[in-house]
């Protein structure tokens, strides 16, 4: 049932809370060397479906092996094998950086003077060495994340969980945390990652798996999500509400498919086989006298991806996010096209 | 521009020193060795003693208490049961050691309870260690607590006029029976810790087996002044054991079968608790 070169293969996993299921049979395969993207929106199962691997949670049904190594069996030899970098900083708030990162050698075995070594070589990676000896209570929130992520190397772990690693992070840090992600795949390490961005996972995940309600609803390259949803996006808002079917209708006589009306007011959005076709969109509204008040070609967000892949928005669908993530893409374009 | 430089080398040497070890080239351990276990719980130690350092008001109760509880029952009660204040020392100075004792390491249970829903546990969740570890660390770090709060319970003794007879061997063999059977007792609030649910109800759940063990036991009274069922309780009361074991060996200097038995008892506590806290702990999620 293992191929050899799986670092993480899950079949049927599935976490019950009460009458509640978390994760609902979940399948899963990453390979040895690659970064694997599991994209949902809150309350998907990311984090359960995580901690079940990384045995912080047992799992209810189905079976799961890392390395080949059965995850509810042996989960000692497991916990050598993984470095988990949760959601939420896991560190001691009232040390300061290089202590929590000497206690955690410690704690995997490095004497105290190797403990003290690797510390100051991991706060200097992460560029933290001014921080080495403030509290953690006093760092910002992207110190915390690095420091956690720190943390997880000092095992040079072969395989590294990141549960949303840049969620609350401002674009640049963000910027810096794709790098290190980058840096650590160079390295050997595969990466198991969540996330709640869709051009994050597109940015680093060599193929992404989307859930929604513990369920796997698609599984793929971002290439071949991006192709079922669309490379591009046409937004455009009407001036006047009462005219949105008509603009609707412009629309789908000029591509032949029916846009999404958003829950914003007199928003309207299509996914585009081609970029260039938003200007024939444009120049129908503009032959029908339909005032727009705003229009932009985006990436779908997404929240774009669930409509198409399951058909309803997503619970938590708030606009907030996917702005959020439209502008890191911005302003790190020239990371992007660095890939293929 | 040379110091952007060295950095950058820096960086780059890091970067081929191999930062991750293939699976392939680890050696798998199906659980941890004796020797982990034991660097591991002074791991934890340690860090249960840098944060005794930032917060010394955890102290408080360990300094505070010796004196005033000493103070405050020698000259209150010390007329009415003993005739003299002289004459009560001996008894009181021995109950206030084993009672501040259990005081301190029902702070104990408390603050374990607080730690352990901090985030860093989930880390220590993740890590390959022991699981014992996280519990034996901080427990064994609050023996300085039971110790100073020993000391300055003899200390004021000492001011107040107590002068025991079993001199200092006798009053270093008290001494240590008293932080031993904090350190064998901390075994019962940690497992309280680990299935209360909270750090509150640690507390509550605390003072409630704490009280009735301290008063209703030879602690502060003789005995024969209580009504007879009342004695059967205080006379199998394991606080009344290690208190006997105490006076013996403070006052009269003598290492009898009351000092084996406390022992003995303390013993029975680690293996019935400890056990059980291990296993309510690896549970917890
Ligand atoms: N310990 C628990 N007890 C009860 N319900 C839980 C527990 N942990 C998670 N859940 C529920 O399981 C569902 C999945 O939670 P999970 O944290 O895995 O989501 P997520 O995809 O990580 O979301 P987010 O993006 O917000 O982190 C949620 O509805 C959550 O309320
Ligand atoms: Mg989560």
């Amino acid at each position: 049932m293992s191929s050899d070169d799986s670092a993480v293969l899950a079949h049927g996993l599935v976490k019950r809370f009460g009458d509640f299921t978390a994760v609902d049979g979940i399948d899963l395969e990453v390979k040895t060397g690659e970064v694997f993207g599991v994209l949902g929106p809150n309350g998907a199962g990311k984090t359960t479906m995580l901690n079940m691997l990384a045995t912080l949670l047992p799992i209810d049904e189905g079976s799961a092996s890392i390395f080949g190594v059965d995850v509810a069996k042996n989960p000692h030899m497991i916990r050598q094998l993984v470095g988990v970098t949760g959601q939420y900083a896991s560190v001691d708030e009232n040390m300061t950086g290089d202590e929590n990162l000497r206690l955690f050698g410690m704690l995997l075995g490095l004497s105290s003077k190797q403990a003290r070594t690797t510390a100051s070589e991991l706060l200097e990676r992460f560029g933290l060495e001014e921080a080495a000896d403030r509290q953690i209570k006093n760092f910002s929130g992207g110190m915390r994340r690095r420091l956690d992520l720190a943390a997880s190397l000092i095992s040079r772990p072969p395989l590294i969980f990141l549960d949303e690693p840049t969620t609350g992070l401002d674009p640049r840090t963000r910027g810096q945390m794709w790098d290190t992600i980058r840096d650590l795949v160079k390295e050997g390490a595969t990466i198991l990652l969540t996330t709640q961005y869709l051009d994050e996972a597109d940015q680093l995940a060599d193929r992404i798996a989307v859930i929604d309600h513990g369920l796997k609803v698609a599984e793929g390259t971002s290439v071949d999500l991006k192709s079922q949803v669309g490379n591009s996006t046409l937004y455009f808002r009407l001036a006047d509400k009462e005219l949105v079917p008509q603009g609707a209708a412009v629309v789908e006589a000029v591509l032949g498919e029916t846009p999404q009306i958003t829950p914003e007011a007199a928003g309207i959005s299509i996914a585009l086989p081609d970029p260039n076709r938003a200007a024939d969109v444009l120049i129908g509204l503009r032959e029908q006298n339909l005032e727009i008040t705003a229009a932009e070609v985006r990436q779908p967000t997404l929240d774009e991806v669930f409509m198409v892949l399951t058909g309803k928005p997503t619970d938590s669908g708030d606009g907030d996010e996917g702005d959020d993530a439209r502008e890191v893409d911005r302003s790190d374009s020239q990371g992007g096209a660095t890939r293929e | 521009m040379p110091e952007k430089s060295i950095a950058a080398i820096r960086k780059e040497v890091l970067l081929v020193s191999n930062l991750i070890i293939p699976a392939s080239e680890r050696q798998l351990r199906a659980r941890p060795t004796p020797k982990e276990t034991f660097t591991e719980s002074a791991a934890m130690g340690w860090r249960a003693l840098i944060k005794m350092r930032r917060n010394p008001e955890q102290f408080f109760d360990v300094i505070i208490q010796p004196f005033l509880f000493t103070a405050m029952f020698a000259y209150i009660f010390g007329g009415a049961i003993s005739g003299s204040v002289q004459d009560y020392l001996p008894i009181v100075i021995t109950g206030i050691l084993v009672q501040t004792a259990l005081t301190a390491c029902m702070a104990t249970g408390v603050q374990l309870r607080e730690d352990m829903d901090k985030g860093v546990f989930n880390r220590f969740r993740s890590l390959p260690m022991a699981r014992m570890a996280p519990l034996v660390g901080p427990m064994t770090a609050d023996v300085l607590r039971y110790a100073i709060a020993a000391t300055l319970t003899l200390l004021t003794g000492f001011l107040m006029g107590y002068r025991p007879g079993g001199w200092f061997w006798g009053v270093a063999a008290g001494w240590v029976l008293v932080v031993f059977s904090g350190w064998s007792l901390s075994w019962i609030f940690a497992w309280l810790g680990t299935v209360a649910r909270s750090a509150q109800a640690v507390q509550g759940i605390g003072m409630m087996i704490m009280f009735p063990l301290t008063f209703l036991s030879n602690a502060f009274v003789p005995v024969e002044s209580m009504p007879g069922w009342l004695q059967w309780f205080v006379n199998i009361n394991p606080v009344s054991l290690v208190i006997s074991a105490v006076r013996d060996l403070m006052n009269d200097g003598a290492f009898t079968m009351q000092v084996v038995w406390a022992v003995v008892g303390c013993i029975v506590v680690i293996v019935i608790f400890a056990p059980l806290a291990v296993r309510s702990y690896s549970r917890k999620v």
